[in-house]
């Protein structure tokens, strides 16, 4: 039987503005029927225009420049566009990353998806019963209600299950999935990889997964190729890949993960510096060579020829060295952390509550939360979206205003509601790092002038003093002086991410709230923002309320952790105790939903989707989807939190039944849990 | 110092290629621009218009207003390029003249209008709430009314007078900017940088003006090229019905109303030409217009 997907020697070149640019150099790998092969890689490296290229559905600018794809043994190269179409229409299927906007707005998904068995050759009647059907098959409840609806009635989670199905209705030999995941909430992508990998093994479809994401690829993948500027620079089993990395850039990726269990005190994460190289330069010796530790003239003079260590292939001179590879990074903090004091809380909450109204609908985003924040310290906020994370720290700094009844209170005195009202003291004192560095930094205006503006506002300097301290605030976090007169267009993610930072550093600040400051950012630029945060912490004794879904990187960074869902705290302590458990069923699910590079944690799966905030379930708002729910109880009467102790959870569940037995029904067992650990 | 730091300060050159890459990926509007061979064309018949009226009276054959009655409505001869009027004026001189006061009044006009309307979307875009709900029903009530009635009646309740009519088309092109600014300002309202300088204490005026306003020049200068050949246009209809510019000037669309009469007695040079200088203003504005429309989209 051949191969469902095999790249030999491709070479994708985008001619853009008279330049030719070169996105892939030199990619061979092999599919086999069945097979599931994951491509990881940065942005930037290439992945998604290799995906286009195996389905020859390249943009006009690009061109295959040299080498094959062949899919199911055909060479594409040789078929004309009628025979190109019966493939795609037969063979293979794509599932994008943005399911909203793979989906046509103005069809109903029935309608969509009977196209696709039309297409086949199946008449409409029977395509709509195929449909209803396939619907089912990908776990969708309700496939007559669903084929109803038009695509943005659906959540994302169920707009991409409609795409699954649509993709698989046909019975492909290969499936395509560039970043299928990337937009979904923690326990849906859970839901959805399993629903992947299930129908993977009912039909026999071949895989191709495209991601950014290590441990989704380690997880569902046998096969795992690294992309790196173009360049296929590690293929091989998923297994050895991961466990043996016989690449600089693979070992240097996988150790920027925050490891479980790693925090901040026990040292730095390791970062890859540098950038990788710009496509249209021309390359003489290795791509990685400018970043590489192990570099020498032999590597940037000669590429490196594929080297076999037993099915598992690396681009590199060095190979054999890579097992003991330095950091890139020094391990030890330069100013040691600082236990944060608890002392009285140096920001509280006190029943804080949001209710928005949308057309006459009350949306209550936020209901009574209480959190305390010591000096130095970091609280992490953890929830899916519609948990009402982004609409607390809104809250915090001042930009919308909590229902009568709460407060905030900083140094045990009330806050101002708008930050309007506030002092100037109270407004420096509290300051923010928005997620998105695009939308934050105003395209307008210079670096100088992004943060120079701050410092006029908020410390009321001037002249000589206030370009002292905008070069002190550059130094601080790590960008250079020639960066004043640029303007963020010229930036990369990183370093908008810093001029970012830097701003809210401007006033002094003693809290900083961070709404997923690194969730835009590749792994590797990832660590260094989380270095650099715990850096400015040490030295100016900020404190922190990080936001974040990667509980990796929570478990890193925070001191304590608030778990939140549907707008209510459900879980409340120190991080350690929040990862030791006894945990909220809500945060179990969460950490069992976190894709693993090690040993299998068993998966929980949590049923059906999240309640709309709109009409909240009544009683405990988790009962429509706990995998523990009691009963009536937990329908009727919503469980009190007790913030006495330390560690709090909001559970009708006595605290000494929490602790699961190790076989516990619901538990359901890793699909690929055989990667080893790092 | 961190190993990272120590790399980039080593590296500088690759930083910057990087930089520089990022924003290369797509043409800039600049280029765009430079390419478009719409602007260009338009820019060429406007830069035209616009070199005349500033050197006319000092290129021009013939003083445009002196009289030659002996030569009334001569045709177009090697003397007198475009021919003579019923005055005995050579209408080259005229032509060429005639392009000093309707490109002072319609540049000015739209100005206003663009100020004007700017300000007030700019206002309703950021402050929303009950100002922004007051706002839009008077655009609608105002951008509703015919443009020339609305100007013909102020005119006549004023009397005519060129401050009157930049006043007139520029409140009455307001509106009309002021909803494109509106909608190009609420875009950019739902964006964090505008949290931001809310956070740092910005008032509202330093909030729309210093951080909005740059993001939206960009629809801003198409929607006031726009409307410049649309206030040419209304400049010229007001002095053909003579509320507008106001004689002796030797305006194009005075010049149609003084001499359409003739038209029937086979004298089609004593308008054609002023007509025809119009339609070109009007179409090269239009034309840069769609060059910048262009550059903007990309």
């Amino acid at each position: 039987m051949s191969a469902s997907l095999s790249v030999e020697g491709l070479e994708v070149t985008y001619r853009a503005r008279g330049r030719d640019q070169r996105v892939l150099r030199d990619v061979s790998f092999t599919i086999p029927a069945g097979g599931a092969y994951g491509l990881v890689g940065e942005s930037g490296s290439g992945k998604s225009t290799l995906a286009l290229a195996a389905l020859d559905v390249l943009p006009r600018a690009g061109q295959i420049t040299a080498g094959r794809v062949r899919i199911g043994g055909e060479d594409l190269r040789g078929l004309d566009g009628a025979a190109l179409r019966r493939l795609r229409a037969r063979q293979v299927s794509m599932v994008f990353q943005d399911p909203a906007r793979a989906l046509n707005p103005t069809l109903t998904i029935g309608r969509q998806m009977a196209e696709v068995y039309e297409v086949l050759g199946l008449p409409r009647a029977e395509g709509e019963t195929r449909a209803a059907s396939m619907l089912g098959r990908v776990r969708i409840a309700a496939p007559q209600r669903v084929m109803a609806s038009y695509p943005h009635q659906l959540s994302g989670g169920q707009q991409q299950r409609v795409l699954i199905a649509m993709a698989l209705a046909k019975e492909p030999e290969l499936l395509v999935l560039d970043e299928p995941t990337t937009g979904l909430d923690a326990t849906v992508e859970a839901e959805v990889l399993d629903l992947i990998t299930s129908l993977r093994d009912e039909l026999g479809t071949a895989l191709f997964l495209i991601s950014h994401n290590l441990r989704i690829v380690g997880r569902m993948c046998e096969r795992v190729g690294v992309l790196y500027a173009g360049t296929l620079v590690e293929d091989g089993p998923s297994e050895t890949l991961f466990a043996n990395p016989r690449h600089p850039y693979t070992r240097g990726l996988l150790r920027c993960l925050p490891e479980a269990g790693r925090r901040k005190e026990n040292g730095r994460l390791e970062t890859i510096p540098g950038f990788p190289p710009p496509p249209d330069r021309r390359i003489v010796g290795c791509v990685f060579a400018e970043r590489c530790l192990l570099a020498d003239a032999h590597c940037r003079a000669v590429a490196p020829p594929p080297r076999d260590f037993g099915g598992h292939v690396a681009l590199c001179h060095h190979a054999e060295r890579v097992p003991d590879l330095a950091r890139a990074t020094a391990d030890a903090w330069t100013a040691p952390p600082v236990p944060p004091a608890h002392l009285p809380p140096l920001l509280e909450t006190r029943d804080l509550s949001k209710t928005y109204r949308d057309g006459g609908v009350a949306v209550r985003a936020l209901s009574d939360v209480s959190l305390a924040l010591g000096s130095a310290e970091t609280l992490g906020l953890v929830g899916e979206s519609g948990s009402g994370k982004t609409t607390l720290a809104r809250l915090l700094v001042g930009l919308a205003e909590p229902d009568a009844g709460g407060a905030i209170r900083l140094d045990g005195a009330p806050l101002e509601a708008r930050a309007r009202g506030r002092s100037v003291a109270a407004r420096k004192a509290l300051q923010i790092v928005f997620q998105n560095p695009d939308s934050a930094l105003n395209r307008a205006h210079t670096v100088r002038h992004l943060i120079g503006r701050v410092l006029g506002r908020l410390e009321g300097l001037t002249g000589k003093t206030r370009e002292r301290r905008l070069t002190e605030l550059l130094a601080a976090v790590r960008l250079e002086k020639r960066h004043l007169g640029q303007r963020p267009r010229q930036l990369s993610g990183g370093l908008k991410q810093r001029v970012a930072i830097a701003r809210a550093f401007a006033g002094d600040p003693r809290i900083v709230i961070c709404d997923e400051p690194t969730s835009a950012l590749d792994v590797s630029v990832q660590a260094a923002i989380l270095n650099l945060l715990v850096d400015l912490q040490h030295e100016r004794r900020a404190s922190y309320v990080f936001i974040s879904h990667d509980l990796g990187v929570v478990r890193y960074l925070a001191d304590r952790i608030a778990v939140l869902y549907l707008g209510r705290l459900m879980e409340y302590g120190p991080t350690e105790e929040i990862f030791r458990g006894p945990h909220h069923p809500y945060t179990e699910a969460l950490l069992s939903a976190v894709p693993t590079l090690g040993a299998g944690r068993e998966r929980i799966r949590l049923e059906g989707e999240i309640p709309s905030p709109v009409a909240p379930p009544p009683g405990c708002v988790f009962h429509t989807r706990c995998p523990r729910k009691l009963g009536a109880v937990c329908e009727r009467e919503e469980p009190k939190l007790d913030l006495s102790g330390e560690h709090a959870i909001r559970c009708h569940i006595p605290r000494a039944a929490l602790p699961r037995s190790r076989d516990g029904q619901m538990r359901a067992p890793l699909a690929r849990n055989d990667v080893p650990t790092l | 110092m961190s190993a990272e730091q120590s790399v980039s300060a080593v590296r500088p050159l690759a930083e910057t290629k990087q930089e520089v890459l990022e924003d290369s990926q797509a043409p800039t509007r600049w280029e765009v621009l430079r390419r478009s061979g719409t602007f260009w064309a338009g820019g060429g018949i406007v830069g035209f218009w616009a070199l005349a009226a500033l050197l006319g009276p000092r290129l021009v054959p013939w003083d445009p207003y002196a009289t030659d009655l002996l030569h009334e409505l001569a045709p177009p001869s090697a003397a007198h390029w475009f021919g003579t009027d019923q005055l005995g004026r050579d209408i080259f001189s005229r032509v060429i003249v005639g392009s000093r006061d309707i490109l002072t009044i319609a540049p000015l006009a739209t100005l206003l209008g663009t100020f004007a309307g700017a300000t007030l979307g700019l206002a309703g875009g950021y402050l929303g709430g009950l100002f922004d709900i007051i706002l839009g029903r008077i655009i609608e009530v105002l951008v509703s009314l015919p443009l020339i009635i609305v100007a013909l009646l102020v005119l006549v309740a004023l009397g005519p007078s060129s401050v009157t009519v930049v006043i007139v088309i520029g409140l009455v092109f307001a509106p009309v900017i002021a909803r494109t600014v509106r909608a190009a300002v609420l875009g950019e309202r739902a964006l964090d940088y505008v949290a931001a300088a809310e956070l740092r204490g910005e008032n509202a005026l330093a909030i729309m003006f210093v951080e909005i306003l740059p993001n939206v020049m960009g629809p801003v200068l198409v929607e006031t090229t726009a409307r410049l050949g649309y206030a040419i246009f209304t400049v010229a209809s007001l002095s053909f019905l003579g509320f507008g510019i106001q004689p002796p000037s030797p305006d194009w669309g005075l010049t149609i109303a003084e001499n359409y009469g003739v038209i029937a007695g086979g004298y089609w040079w004593a308008v054609a030409f002023d007509a025809a200088a119009t339609a070109s203003l009007v179409v090269g504005v239009n034309l840069l217009a769609d060059g910048l429309y262009g550059a903007l989209a990309a």
